[in-house]
């Protein structure tokens, strides 16, 4: 149930029934490459499953780095510094890139950009929840470079490893780009905590707001998410949704600490046993209703969307007319 | 809502003097003016490259991967196409 709604940023995909005259020789043969950590390319033989499921990952995953635009485009205009404003503009400018990186790897599946962008549009293709929180403050932008670009680097490090060639190959591009998104962030999330009570207050909000709906990034835990089997079998999957989790607790809780800031967490504790940063239960309720389209943001994204699309269809009408008379 | 569908370019950059263009993606573009404005936009924002190729994807034909061992095979079979084929004594020196 949960898992039927999730979207890419997560990698939880769905097994589908395999058609009945699917050959079996070819099947065998495709898994055999993929457990040998050959890399499938577009017009290689491949199961419609395999198709369908990337197809789907790489779109929702493609609409995740579009609508990511818009909670931290609110603030271009009003970035406190030149400085602060030319490396905001450089990112979201990033994020534009990375979404026309990933279609353009989806396409190469078969699907057309324009069904892919109406499936968006439609509300047929998620994105990723994290994109349906405010962004009401300066701090935000600092939190959601430091920690929704860290969690989103987090997921797609181990895809640039994935068995599908114009995925992997699209993965190394954004991650080698997304390590100046978090750097920046930080460094506005330190900036903020150096200085004036008022601005570490402002940085410590933030934080509060966003640590939670970041952990939840990674998704379901692995108990309750079914549906990566296959995924996982495919080496499309690599690192289960709770590893990469606590990979990103570890990594996050000493950057935390260096900011001064705390974590809004009670319960987080540090297991010396295992070396590991525990944290506290997740309101998975919360997440779902964001799924299910009750997030803060859910109807503004859709409708900056939709504006930025139909605004945009003269300009596009306008550029074919005058390739056609052109050519 | 499909709207009319904007034609395919392939990109490939000369990343350095002396070096040959390099396939490094895709777009769309109605012309190949817009193509080549869109592909310095989104492939060369950290100084990727020197020039830039954009070819329509329509105007690529490709190798079968099916045909993959009729292609190919009849290359690696003739080890005597390489230079460690052949033997020549140690005293003569690199060769």
């Amino acid at each position: 149930m949960l898992q039927n709604k999730f979207d890419s940023m997560n990698h939880v995909t769905h097994t589908f029934p395999m058609h009945p005259n699917e050959d079996a020789g070819l099947e065998v043969r495709f898994q055999e490459r993929v457990d040998a950590e050959e890399r499938i390319e577009p017009n290689d033989w491949m199961p419609a499953a395999y198709r369908k499921t990337l197809t789907r990952q790489i779109s929702q995953h493609a609409h995740s780095e579009i609508v990511g635009m818009l909670p931290e485009g609110n603030w271009i205009t009003r970035a406190p510094s030149l400085r602060r404003k030319a490396a905001l503009l450089a990112k979201v400018q990033d994020e534009c890139g990375h979404g026309l990186y990933l279609y353009a790897a989806a396409e190469t599946l078969g699907a057309s950009r324009e069904e892919l962008v109406d499936q968006m549009l439609s509300g047929k293709a998620k994105y990723s929840s994290i994109f349906n929180y405010p962004t009401p403050t300066w701090a935000d932008i600092g939190a959601i470079g430091w920690l929704v670009d860290g969690a989103a680097i987090m997921n797609q490090i181990p895809l640039c490893r994935c068995s599908y060639g114009p995925y992997a190959r699209a993965m190394i591009r954004v991650c080698k780009e997304e390590s100046f998104h978090q750097r920046q962030g930080y460094e506005i999330m330190l900036a903020l905590s150096r200085g004036t009570p008022e601005q570490k207050d402002m940085a410590q909000d933030a934080l509060n707001r966003w640590w939670w709906p970041c952990l939840m990034m990674f998704g379901p835990p692995d108990g309750a998410s079914q549906h990566s089997d296959a995924s996982t079998r495919w080496k499309i999957k690599r690192i289960s949704n709770d590893e990469l989790r606590q990979k990103f607790v570890d990594a996050t809780v000493p950057q935390a600490n260096f900011l001064g800031l705390s974590l809004p967490d009670p319960g987080l504790k540090f297991n010396s046993e295992t070396g590991h940063w525990e944290y506290g239960a997740i309101d998975w309720n919360e997440f779902k209703q964001v799924l299910a389209g009750h997030g803060p943001c859910n109807r503004d994204r859709m409708a900056a969307r939709w504006k930025a699309h139909e605004d945009g269809a003269w300009v596009r009408e306008a550029a074919l007319a005058y390739a056609r008379r052109h050519s | 809502m499909t709207g009319p569908m904007i034609p395919i370019w392939e990109v490939f950059i000369r990343s350095r003097n002396g070096l040959a263009h390099k396939h490094v993606g895709s777009l769309h573009a109605a012309d190949a003016t817009l193509a080549l404005q869109a592909a310095r936009d989104l492939y060369t924002r950290r100084g990727e490259g020197l020039s830039i190729w954009v070819v329509p994807s329509q105007a690529i034909t490709a190798s079968d991967p099916a045909d993959k061992g009729m292609m190919f095979e009849p290359a690696a079979s003739k080890i005597y196409r390489h230079p460690t084929f052949y033997e020549v004594p140690e005293e003569v020196g690199h060769m």
